[in-house]
């Protein structure tokens, strides 16, 4: 059997491998996408107090620190029984606000940019957000530095640092911020509303009309039909910070909705010998193996998913986009994966739009951040919406606040199943019998799983935590024929 | 070896890590810019599509500078680390996985099959067959390889000579820049480098040095926490009854998370290169703490709920203790 591997694939957060089967016809038989890695926080979070959680398991993931710091600290608000005043719950949605700027634009710039923007088959040499920044020029690049720096600024003024934040507590936050730094906060958000318009332009006008853009958006080949979930507010609209998590099904139905509390009454996940990752599945479904449909539990949680699972967004441009997205798309749901690189955009304008609603609040700078607990801690559970998924964090402890018990559901994870079924129609569709492999073919595999923009840096949270992916194709003998092992 | 366009070239790499060491190299952000000037990008998966196979065959010391983050949790990792040691003419531990272990190595509390295990079998695992990933396994189209997570967590120079150290989770970006311009002037003649082994992008003294709080010197009478307690913004936490790292961890970062109110939790690592920083807190606290008896001193010590999770929060894998003594599993050190 003929055998390809891509190792590590690359320009992803973390380690993966792709290896991929050919049968004697030379044909795709079958691809397996594995994680490589497992650090093991469920267990040795055991035994720190449980507001230690919002920093230690911040070190699950660099890349989204800010999302573990709050889905622990909204989960050790509920193991303490408590509810931060209104002033801290605004400041940690600004934050949180300001952080899916930065990151988003991280994505879309700087990983799926050289794909996008230079196109598949540019050298990969060249392939890299360094050709992005000669692509674009000098200005956008310093734009998107920029995007960068003011989010980061923001998670300092609030998190006390750029990366890590260290400042939710449980009932609330442990400083504010001041009338000064609110002006400058607020005239960051202006500047990044702009910045996302001029993101959303420049996807319209340069990378949509391409025709290998269109050809990849098109492409059954980058399509699955599958359950979408994400979190949202009262009215159904996408929410990254607090709500419930809304289930809709591939035919736009809905499933249903649940709070935290809930979510072992609708997730479970799945083990595999031949990976260290789990794949999560809709357990009122059921698993029935890496295939799409009503039948399936297998659903995503990504940009595209939120905005297929809830009915708008909360900010006037972001809703107007939203409407242009599903006309333009042929209405909802849309389930062309290449479309997830559009949906982060529009999420993107819709955080930086939030992003200048919170900092314009009267009671963001009050100092009513607080609420000290006075009741006994017992266990709660606490869910956001990372940038590459809904993130649950859940924790019991004893009568003093010690963690005795972990489990964790991250962003990255949920979509194991649906990118393993990506990267293996991406492989069938790329490698043919008696062709050889170009090295721009074997892009466009790791390109259906990196539109899911996937952090293996959250997902190895089980074990070790590392990330470039590798790809290798076996003949029926097992001999290697293409990639890098 | 600069490059045919005479840039030095750059490596980095993610092993046993978060990334956050490579998020705040991204926010050195206009100076990635003097970066893509004065370097050729060679190897980094992050950002640039180079596989392991470009750097195998790369000649010896065919990289000039390589920021290795991540602590050694597997085999692979390890091979990377001696792969990237042999391509590399400096080699620097990055961030405090690299350095000391990090949070990774709290891994070492427990052994390697009970992180599996727990990982396994958490409450929203579908398991009936109790499964655990096989890292040689036999699929029907052939076998599939895992690394082999090893035993304990290690530091990067339990695994290879390292020539630099550069402490923080992560980094300061401000730290980054500074290292990155002088090591940009080095390769141009323009800088000496430090000695080998030395300590870079750090302080020389200790986070307290850098913290604005008041200090009184006075004795504790009770150890509080921050999920019930808000210290106030102005007299020293460690005074206020916190478990403050700040005397025992090294100057670098300004003082950021006391100036958040929170306390310092020690991701600079000791203060001192060689010194044992759970030691340092160990003893610091043991100087203050008010009581004259056995059973008074103890009451004011029930206050510390988590010791080596306290005191070895990033430290574990580089201090005396490397790790809790594993259970008569058969698994050797």
């Amino acid at each position: 059997m003929t055998r390809i591997s891509i190792d590590p694939v690359t320009r992803l957060e973390g380690h993966g491998k792709i290896e991929i089967f050919l049968d004697e016809a030379g044909s795709v038989e079958k691809t397996y996408f594995q994680i490589p890695e497992l650090r093991g926080f469920e267990r040795f979070v055991v035994g720190r107090p449980v507001e230690d959680m919002a920093v230690i398991t911040s070190r699950i993931c660099g890349v989204c620190p800010e999302a573990h710091h709050m889905a622990a600290a909204k989960a050790a608000d509920a193991v303490y029984h408590v509810q931060p005043p209104r002033p801290a719950l605004l400041l940690r949605e600004l934050l949180y606000s300001a952080f899916y700027c930065a990151d988003h634009t991280t994505h879309f710039y700087a990983l799926a940019g050289p794909d996008l923007i230079l196109g598949p088959d540019t050298a990969p040499a060249e392939r890299n957000i360094l050709g992005v920044i000669h692509a674009v020029g000098a200005e956008l690049a310093g734009k998107v530095i920029n995007m960068r720096k003011y989010g980061h600024t923001v998670i300092e003024l609030i998190g006390g640092r750029k990366v890590h934040p260290v400042t939710s507590v449980p009932g609330g936050l442990s400083h504010g911020i001041s009338a000064e730094q609110r002006d400058e906060i607020l005239g960051m958000g202006r500047w990044a509303v702009d910045f996302a318009c001029t993101s959303l332009s420049l996807f319209r006008t340069s990378i949509l009309p391409s025709a290998v853009f269109r050809e990849l958006l098109d492409a059954e080949t980058y399509t699955h039909r599958t359950y979408s979930i994400g979190l949202v507010d009262e009215q159904n609209r996408v929410n990254f910070y607090d709500g419930m998590v809304r289930v809709a099904a591939p035919d736009g139905t809905l499933l249903g909705k649940f709070a935290p509390p809930e979510y072992r009454d609708w997730i479970a996940e799945r083990v595999e010998p031949w990976t260290y990752l789990k794949f999560p599945y809709l357990k009122k479904i059921g698993w029935q193996g890496f295939v799409d449909g009503m039948d399936s539990g297998v659903y995503t949680t990504t940009p595209l998913s939120r905005l297929n699972a809830a009915d708008g967004m909360a900010t006037p441009l972001a809703q107007e986009e939203y409407e242009q997205f599903f006309s333009a798309m042929g209405g909802k749901p849309v389930h062309q994966r290449m479309a997830i690189h559009w949906a982060r955009l529009i999420e993107l304008l819709y955080a930086a739009e939030r992003w200048v609603e919170l900092a314009s609040d009267p009671e963001i700078i009050s100092d009513n951040i607080r609420t000290l607990p006075t009741e006994t801690p017992t266990e709660g559970v606490g869910i956001v919406e990372a940038p590459r998924g809904t993130l649950i964090h859940h924790y019991t402890t004893d009568s003093r606040g010690v963690v005795t018990k972990a489990n964790l559901v991250v962003g990255t994870t949920n979509n194991y199943a649906a990118m393993a079924m990506s990267v293996d129609k991406a492989a069938r569709a790329v490698i043919k019998p008696a062709q050889a492999v170009s090295q721009g073919q074997l892009n466009r595999v790791e390109m259906a799983f990196r539109a899911y923009d996937p952090c293996f840096g959250c997902a190895t949270h089980s074990s070790s935590g590392e990330y470039p992916l590798d790809l290798v194709v076996y003949d029926k003998q097992g001999e290697v024929v293409a990639g890098k092992h | 070896m600069p490059d045919e366009t005479g840039k030095p070239r750059f490596a980095m790499y993610w092993a046993a890590g978060c990334g956050g060491c490579e998020i705040a190299t991204l926010n050195i952000h206009e100076k990635l810019l003097d970066f893509d000037a004065n370097f050729e990008v060679v190897f980094w998966p992050v950002a640039v599509d180079a596989k392991y196979a470009d750097v195998k065959a790369m000649p010896d010391g065919a990289i000039d500078l390589c920021l290795f983050n991540g602590a050694i949790r597997s085999n692979e990792n390890a091979e990377m680390a001696h792969l990237l040691r042999r391509k590399s003419k400096i080699l620097v531990a990055f961030g405090a996985c690299a350095c000391e272990g990090g949070i990774p190595a709290l891994g070492n509390l427990y052994t390697t099959q009970d992180l599996i295990d727990t990982a396994f079998s958490t409450p929203s695992t579908d398991n009936p067959q109790d499964l655990r990933p096989i890292t040689r396994y036999a699929a029907p189209e052939g076998e599939l390889s895992l690394p082999i997570l090893s035993a304990s967590v290690k530091t990067l120079d339990q695994v290879v000579d390292v020539d630099y150290y550069m402490p923080g989770c992560p980094p300061e970006s401000g730290q980054i820049a500074a290292v990155v311009a002088l090591a940009i002037q080095a390769f141009h003649g323009e800088a000496a480098l430090p000695p080998k082994g030395s300590v870079i992008g750090a302080g020389t003294s200790t986070v307290c040095d850098e913290c604005k709080r008041a200090r009184a010197e006075k004795t504790i009478h009770v150890f509080r926490r921050m999920a019930t307690y808000q210290p106030n913004l102005v007299d020293c936490l460690f005074e206020q009854g916190l478990l403050c790292a700040g005397e025992a961890t090294r100057s670098g970062c300004g003082a950021l998370c006391p100036s958040a109110n929170m306390p310092c939790t020690g991701c600079y690592g000791p203060a001192l290169a060689d010194s044992e920083q759970g030691a340092r807190m160990i003893s610091g606290i043991s100087s203050v703490v008010a009581g004259k008896t056995h059973a008074e001193i103890a009451l004011v010590l029930d206050g510390i709920v988590d010791p080596v999770g306290t005191f070895y929060r990033y430290s574990l894998a580089s201090s005396i203790l490397r790790r809790a003594r594993p259970h008569t599993d058969g698994r050797e050190e």
